[in-house]
């Protein structure tokens, strides 16, 4: 268990305040993730903490909904105020507060510079550990062939190609193999997949194909929303091939249920 | 007359694109291109130096494209052509009818054009009872099959070679019936034969231009096949068209912007011909047009310029945003239901059609990005898609269901503590859903979903509420 914070001063604290931006999806869908998040993070030095948070506003600003998407991106900076960093385990709402925030301000200055500063505090989750932290290995083991794919606003928007494969070679018992096209969109695109489900469709599919065609036994992302698309497709397809969050395989929580399989018993 | 959109059938034409098993077949071919790509950008060490200045380029003469229309115009007259200014796609039909006309016009060849198919000139001068013959193989194709182009730059490419095959039996009737066409190179030699008359036959010759040169009056094109020189050098007049954001300043800049185009389209370090006319022919030239006309298309562009769009006014036409884009990829140029297709086009289209016709495209995007790192010119195309969206947003044109589901949605998520609370019921239920299998082959009100693929359940107690829990303990 973490402590609570030296609260007096007495003992002065070093570690960076680290607020963890858990993401809707992996709030809901999938905490584990999250948990795996704050294990990384403790691990590497950091205090976290866990405003209280709602979403990004991702699907409003991709719906064309501006005042909506401003009034949950104020919300968001706000509550991380007090954070050295704004850390979160997908490239996708990372993208949207790091790059997309400070956009959304144009001609309010004062709105804009906070904007400005949010988005220079807030990384990646996996990018924060080596690029920031200066993390080059971790302790965990996961035996099996693994396929990495590079999420499409955590690569191009963000950066994050290399550091998760680095990471990941220090896993026990890993072996990581490339993904044929691991850069092409898995179809995903958050309410596009509804929107446009047959076509979405037939992205995913050809995704889950050159995933096939690698022979490994999981794909790692380090974005729930295309693991889910990635995993449902595999799973209907009745494919064996898993699918989890880098995060959770490098915290050493490799043996989770993998993404749409059955929980045996609590697991938490 | 113009060319009739399909755009708002979008999803209709989607689905039509998914379950064509020769179309799917024909499509395969994406992956050459963006391999391609990578490796020309790889041999150059350059190359994002070159992107960046192309876009400079393309800007600078955006922000001065009047003074630079009138030297381009200027140049043209004192080199013994003229020109023409057309508002839109009517007018511009009208021009080059007129002119066609004033030539005698019975045949008239063209060099692969996208203006000329964005004003629908074939069928125009079809109706003004003259035979418009494309001379770009490509082209030649889809016009003995009485379709669009599907690819800006490759407009046959949804055409197997079978496809080809049956379609030069059909239309060249006078070749041996059991002549052998099986291969690429006999299909190549047979269009090459016939289109060669064709070439000797036509009173006027058609072109478009990738660039129109301020400093000289000059027009470029760039082919793989050499079907432009003929076009333009043969009959006695040549007609350019082109739309307004075609001019650069000078030959530099062209030379500057045709190293990324090529690159950029089919991976070649230049295209195999790039050819400038400028002007008629002159006394001591050995050939060429005795008449040299221009005529550029506005069609709506200039209210971009100076708006939230104008960065599309920078497009070259090479193709790479469709060759790198996963729907375009997944369902070809056909499916997007007018003349641009790709993610240009789902920019594009709105721009020139309206946001009410054309609105499916730039929502149809996963906004992936790879369009916009692909662009030559860094065009940034999800941020003007986007834009399109908003436009509809706020005009209410979004589809009901999506602007109450977002409001619905807006509600929890602007109130922490109530969105907490949701989260967890719908978490718990899910879960509860899901229990055994963990996951879903159905869930309420995601059938877009789970048609396709099946949804994980979640784990059960949401993050937030396991979190508060635990420090709660702790403290």
């Amino acid at each position: 268990m973490n402590e609570t914070p030296a609260a007096d001063g007495d003992m002065k604290e070093t570690r960076p305040k680290v607020g963890l931006f858990v993401t809707c999806l992996v709030d809901i869908m999938r905490p584990t993730i999250g948990f795996a998040a704050v294990k990384l993070l403790e691990d590497a030095g950091c205090r976290v903490v866990v405003p209280s948070q709602t979403c990004c506003g991702q699907p409003a600003y991709n719906s064309g909904d501006r005042q909506t998407t401003k009034d949950l991106a104020k919300q968001a900076i706000d509550a991380f105020e007090d954070c050295d960093y704004v850390v979160v385990p997908s490239g996708s709402c990372g993208g949207m507060l790091a790059t997309h925030y400070p956009e959304l301000f144009n001609g309010e200055p004062e709105m804009a510079g906070k904007a400005e500063r949010f988005a220079e505090k807030t990384h990646e989750l996996v990018s924060f550990l080596t690029d920031v932290l200066g993390v080059d290995k971790v302790n965990a083991r996961y035996s099996g062939v693994v396929g990495y794919h590079d999420s499409c606003a955590g690569l191009r928007e963000l950066g994050v190609k290399k550091q998760p494969r680095r990471l990941l070679a220090s896993v026990e018992g890993l072996e990581l193999v490339e993904l044929p096209e691991a850069e092409t969109c898995c179809g995903f695109g958050g309410l596009f997949a509804a929107k446009y489900g047959e076509l979405s469709n037939a992205i995913v599919s050809r995704k889950a194909a050159d995933i096939g065609a690698a022979k490994v036994d999981t794909v790692l992302a380090g974005d729930l929303g295309c693991l889910l698309n990635m995993a449902g497709k595999l799973q209907r397809e009745g494919s064996p091939i898993k699918a989890r969050h880098v995060a959770e395989v490098l915290a050493g929580m490799g043996d989770l249920p993998a993404i749409g399989e059955s929980q045996p018993e609590r697991t938490r | 007359m113009s060319v009739i959109a399909t755009t708002p059938k979008f999803k209709e034409n989607v689905h039509a694109a998914l379950i064509d098993a020769r179309l799917q077949g024909a499509l395969s071919f994406s992956r050459n291109f963006t391999n391609r790509r990578a490796a020309a950008a790889e041999r150059l060490p350059e190359f994002e130096a070159l992107r960046d200045s192309a876009r400079a380029i393309k800007d600078h003469t955006l922000a001065h494209l009047d003074l630079y229309l009138d030297a381009y115009e200027q140049k043209v007259r004192e080199s013994g052509g003229q020109i023409h200014y057309a508002e839109d796609a009517e007018e511009a039909r009208r021009i080059i009818i007129d002119l066609c006309k004033s030539f005698g016009a019975k045949s008239v060849t063209k060099g692969k054009s996208m203006i000329a198919e964005e004003i629908g000139l074939n069928d125009a001068l079809e109706a003004a009872g003259m035979e418009p013959v494309e001379t770009d193989l490509g082209e030649y194709i889809i016009q003995l099959r009485h379709e669009a182009p599907s690819h800006i730059i490759a407009p046959a490419i949804h055409v197997t070679k079978k496809d080809v095959e049956e379609e030069f039996r059909k239309a060249h009737r006078d070749l041996p019936a059991n002549r052998d066409l099986s291969q690429p190179e006999q299909l190549l030699a047979e269009a090459r034969a016939i289109l060669r008359a064709k070439f000797l036959a036509a009173d006027v010759g058609i072109t478009g231009a990738n660039f129109l040169i301020a400093e000289t009056g000059t027009s470029i094109i760039v082919t793989n096949e050499g079907n432009g020189d003929l076009t333009q050098i043969l009959p006695k007049a040549h007609i350019v068209i082109a739309s307004i954001e075609k001019i650069v300043p000078t030959l530099e800049d062209a030379a500057q912007l045709l190293r990324v185009l090529a690159r950029s389209a089919t991976g070649q370090d230049a295209s195999v011909y790039t050819t400038l006319s400028t002007g008629p022919r002159r006394p001591d030239d050995p050939d060429g047009p005795s008449a040299y006309h221009v005529v550029i298309l506005d069609n709506g562009r200039s209210n971009m310029l100076g708006g939230e769009f104008e960065d599309m006014l920078r497009c070259i036409r090479c193709g790479a945003c469709m060759n790198h884009c996963p729907v375009y990829q997944a369902v070809g140029g056909h499916a997007y239901g007018w003349v641009y297709p790709g993610p240009m086009g789902a920019v594009l289209t709105p721009s020139l059609i309206g946001v009410a016709e054309g609105g499916q495209l730039p929502n149809a995007s996963t906004f992936c990005g790879r369009c916009e790192q692909v662009c030559p010119v860094r065009i940034p195309l999800p941020k003007l898609m986007r834009h399109w969206r908003e436009r509809e947003f706020e005009r209410r044109l979004s589809p009901a269901p999506l602007r109450y589901g977002l409001a619905f949605w807006a509600f929890f998520a602007r109130r922490p503590a109530l969105y907490r609370f949701a989260t967890s019921i719908a978490a718990r239920s899910l879960n509860l859903l899901g229990r055994g299998k963990g996951r879903l082959s159905w869930a309420p009100l995601a059938g877009g979903w789970t048609d396709y693929r099946d949804l994980a359940a979640p784990q059960g107690r949401t993050f937030q509420s396991q979190w508060r829990a635990k420090s709660g303990a702790v403290k």
